[in-house]
């Protein structure tokens, strides 16, 4: 999957399950303050995440760290290159 | 200690009908069924009903995402029913977020869809893994209750009774009390279920679901009928706003009906069966509780869904403390049996009766069983003679609950 492949993916799945508009999701986009999230969509987050790449997260430190759609991408996008190299 | 009165302002209803109490009284008016095959129960091994009177599809998506996530279809019926009545009772959004507005809301156990959800995914490999974080708060007992609260920003008392098929009334009874001791001013009070079709299995397990009419859904089930074969389940939800006397008129409220009698208990003789001597003692002290004869109610809305043996028992009793003067007729022939918002979406249709001074006949009842006693059954619309009605709601587990109303015109 390319980086576009994979925000691409990240935002349709997102965007389906908090029923948000892609037109507001833009990288730099708070997820709490611009797309009206909380802490339980973020557990939920996880798993959405989780189930559209196939891999584990919950337990990663840098997922509390997250606060834009940008931070998302880009843990998604480190996380698999990370998985690729090791595989 | 001085009682406060209390009188019903608003009322909200989601039914097999559709959503609204008009919606629901035209078709009670017109003697429809609200009964329909459901082909989908053949895929259940053992369950031998097709029939349900099930809410046709209604977009909850009006109800903000943020509230809507901990929401199976139970508490989005009972969030739509209460949005209609306190529609209804001109209540304003800064009154009903005052801390004294609670809620008492239940439903039979939490949303059984969910918890199928959840099971199925967690017996794949026995992990909690994709378990998402508001599915619990749809599983939940008091689901119902505690979304409406939250929705509406409601912060008083909140109550969730689960008794079954009482609920809807135990729910109103018991928020009418809360008020009536001054522990709050109004309360959101009723009932509410969704279909699952373990629901019907339950009873179809018992020998109590309606089996023998599915090809013909529209005559069942069959209160009080020489040919009832049990009963059909439905869901939807049927939401009271009441309030105390002075606080309505302090508002200029338009009053609906007072709450005047109410008695809940339990038969211990038997789990599954009724028995007639609790059924008269439940109305007996619900019309204690009104300071009314019997004599001086003119009409009684009965549970009877249909069973074999809780129709004869509800029969019996109705004639043994009524005799054959009361007209007495049930809602579950046209809308099936609702579950835990049967008792207050069948409360909500008999205050309507009184409002429009028209008595609604049982349907599907051609030949009235004589074992149900020597009963005076509605079999044609009949106007109103008397401002004043009982209301039975009976549950397995032997729970029994009656509620008086009167109206107040």
């Amino acid at each position: 999957m390319t980086d576009q492949q994979i925000i691409e993916r990240i935002n349709t799945s997102l965007a389906e399950e908090f029923e948000l508009d892609l037109q507001d999701m833009t990288s730099e986009a708070n997820l709490f303050t611009d797309l009206g999230l909380d802490s339980l969509d973020l557990v939920d987050l996880v798993i959405v995440l989780e189930g559209a790449f196939g891999f584990k997260i919950r337990e990663q430190e840098t997922v509390r760290q997250i606060r834009t759609l940008e931070d998302i991408h880009r843990f998604v996008i480190d996380k698999k290159r990370s998985l690729e190299r090791t595989a | 200690m001085s009682l406060k009165r209390v009188v019903i302002t608003g009322m909200g209803a989601v039914s097999p009908f559709g959503v609204g109490v008009g919606t629901l009284f035209e078709a009670l008016l017109a003697g429809r069924s609200a009964v329909r095959s459901v082909p989908e129960l053949a895929a259940l091994g053992g369950l031998r009903t097709r029939v349900a009177a099930l809410v046709p599809e209604l977009d909850g998506k009006e109800i903000p995402r943020k509230f809507r996530r901990s929401m199976s279809n139970m508490s989005i019926f009972a969030v739509l029913a209460s949005q209609e009545a306190l529609a209804q009772a001109g209540l304003k959004e800064a009154e009903w977020q005052d801390g004294r507005t609670g809620v008492a809301i239940g439903s039979t156990i939490g949303s059984t869809r969910a918890t199928e959800k959840f099971f199925t995914d967690f017996f794949l490999d026995r992990s909690l893994e994709r378990m998402k974080s508001t599915l619990f708060f749809q599983i939940m007992n008091h689901s119902c209750a505690a979304n409406v609260a939250h929705t509406f920003g409601i912060s008083g008392r909140l109550l969730a009774p689960s008794a079954a098929c009482a609920t809807g009334c135990q729910a109103v009874g018991f928020a009418a009390e809360a008020i009536a001791l001054g522990k709050q001013e109004r309360m959101l009070c009723g009932g509410a279920d969704e279909f699952h079709p373990l629901t019907a299995g339950t009873f179809d397990v018992m020998e109590a679901a309606s089996i023998g009419y599915n090809d013909r859904p529209q005559l069942t089930p069959r209160p009080f009928d020489r040919r009832r074969d049990g009963v059909v389940c439905a869901e939807g939800a049927g939401i009271l706003l009441l309030e105390s006397l002075d606080a309505a008129r302090l508002r200029g409220a338009p009053i609906l009906a007072e709450v005047v009698g109410f008695a809940t208990l339990s038969d211990p003789t038997s789990i599954a069966n009724p028995s007639a001597k609790a059924i008269v003692t439940c109305m007996r002290a619900a019309l204690d509780d009104a300071g009314l004869a019997p004599a001086e109610v003119g009409y009684v809305n009965a549970h009877a869904t249909a069973t074999e043996q809780g129709d004869i028992a509800e029969g019996e009793a109705i004639a043994a403390l009524f005799g054959d003067r009361v007209p007495v007729s049930s809602l579950k022939g046209h809308l099936g049996h609702a579950m835990a918002a049967s008792g207050s979406l069948e409360l909500i249709a008999s205050v309507q009766m009184l409002a429009h001074g028209c008595l609604i006949p049982t349907r599907n009842l051609e030949e009235p069983d004589p074992a149900c006693g020597a009963l005076y059954h509605l079999r044609h619309q009949e106007a109103a003679a008397r401002p004043a009605l009982l209301k039975n709601n009976f549950a397995l587990g032997g729970v029994n609950s009656s509620i008086v109303v009167r109206s107040m015109a």
